[in-house]
């Protein structure tokens, strides 16, 4: 193997290129996880609801954005949508669908996990309605619904490499346009480009599921 | 919605659909297995090992599926291994699969009690029936949904496949449009048979749930 071959990332504006075409997968992953963030939130509050025609609509919701794999929502949404939108807008609109319909349950699974007696222990104290929850539902709530948002967070940046799939340049289609520039001079180039998206993934990911993983063991206790 | 053309494509679904299953089985069973060991290691501590497995986890986790399955199938082919497209997306899902099933067991394990595993050495039993009879039972109806969600997970997640040129149900959906420009019927196809796949799977875990979480549940 020839190891000069790492070189095919650094050289002209490859490496440029690359970050560029990596700015394009993060714009897609943080708008997405902003706007599930929000909607989750009130999607989590409505699925939580005492109405069960509610909770039903929202859950048939969750598991058709579940049953079926993300690649083929993203099908789906930029074939039947793409004459006026290109494939960035399309999965942006895609993974916050999905990304809120994930959020909406782990914001409900925190939301119930709540001991009733909670509430009633503070209304009994004579707090008053914002009190409660600015003191008891908000604070404890997000303690254990925050691990998994971030998870989901990973999770949600993860499969924005899907977007290659549906024709958006980012740093997937980069590194392919780079290998099929140099393959003839450096053979190897396939492998050193892959492996340089595998470890700036890998760059990304890590550190926000290990904030994930310290936070659940810091409140778990 | 061109019904002639759905009728007509249906055969081309079907045989897509089989790869889609063998793939999905495959790496399902090779993931289990995988996941299995690794979660052994890091139970009983084995020393190197259990860090070889620690690292393999987060870099399995902290990766998206489809820059794992390029890095297989035209990084590594690069410098010497070369494998078919099938036996990279079987091991491009194992490699993925394995570190999820692999938590999935440790929490089982991780959640049987010390106590009962110190009452089973006090009543005297050795520690390949304390593993049998004790852990591994207890362990196993923890780990029981994590490892049906994973299941499901690896299905969907086989649609990637497409991409290294395997037909699978997207790849047939890919041509079709492009061939015929029948967009409607190849995406209503394609949800459908994903749904013929995944809802049966899906029913099928939930009941195998019930039964082998029967001793969390009692009678």
């Amino acid at each position: 193997m020839d190891s000069s071959g790492i070189s095919v990332v650094f050289e002209g504006f490859n490496l440029l290129r690359l970050l560029n075409g990596l700015l394009v997968t993060a714009r897609i992953a943080l708008i997405s996880v902003f706007i599930s963030g929000v909607l989750g939130i009130v999607l989590g509050i409505v699925m939580t609801s005492k109405w069960k025609a509610v909770r039903s609509v929202c859950r048939i919701y969750l598991e058709a954005v579940r049953i079926i794999p993300i690649l083929v929502w993203l099908f789906i949404f930029y074939f039947t949508l793409n004459l006026e939108l290109g494939g960035e807008l399309v999965s942006i609109i895609v993974f916050s669908l999905w990304g809120t319909a994930e959020m909406g349950d782990i914001v409900r699974g925190a939301v119930e996990s709540l001991p009733k007696h909670q509430k009633e222990s503070g209304a009994a104290l004579g707090l008053t309605y914002v009190q409660i929850y600015q003191y008891i539902i908000i604070p404890q709530t997000v303690r254990r619904l925050l691990p998994a948002a971030i998870n989901l967070a990973t999770r949600m940046i993860k499969t924005t490499s899907l977007v290659v799939l549906i024709g958006v340049v980012e740093v997937l289609k980069v590194g392919q346009q780079i290998i099929e520039r140099s393959i003839l001079e450096v053979p190897t180039a396939s492998f050193w480009i892959y492996g340089f998206i595998f470890l700036l993934y890998f760059a990304i990911c890590y550190p926000v599921s290990l904030l994930s993983k310290r936070l659940e063991r810091k409140w778990q206790s | 919605m061109d019904f002639g053309f759905i009728i007509q494509s249906l055969p081309l679904y079907w045989k897509a659909a089989q790869l889609t299953l063998t793939i999905s089985v495959w790496a399902i069973g090779l993931s289990l297995l995988l996941g299995f060991f690794c979660s052994l290691i890091l139970y009983f501590q084995v020393p190197v090992l259990s860090l070889i497995v620690k690292i393999y986890i987060e870099i399995s986790r902290n990766t998206p599926s489809l820059i794992q399955l390029f890095f297989l199938y035209y990084g590594l082919t690069q410098i010497g291994l070369k494998l078919e497209a099938e036996l990279c997306a079987v091991a491009g899902l194992t490699f993925l699969g394995g570190s999820y099933m692999a938590e999935a067991f440790r929490s089982g394990l991780e959640a049987v009690g010390k106590t009962q595993i110190e009452s089973g050495l006090s009543i005297g039993l050795s520690r390949s029936q304390l593993v049998r009879y004790v852990i591994f039972p207890q362990a196993f109806s923890v780990s029981m949904p994590a490892l049906e969600a994973n299941a499901i997970f690896l299905i969907k997640e086989t649609s990637i496949v497409s991409a290294v040129a395997l037909p699978d149900l997207m790849f047939i959906a890919k041509d079709l449009i492009g061939m015929y420009y029948s967009t409607k019927e190849a995406l209503t196809l394609l949800v459908l048979f994903y749904l013929i796949l995944l809802l049966p799977v899906s029913l099928l875990l939930t009941a195998l749930e019930r039964k082998v979480r029967y001793g969390q549940f009692g009678n």
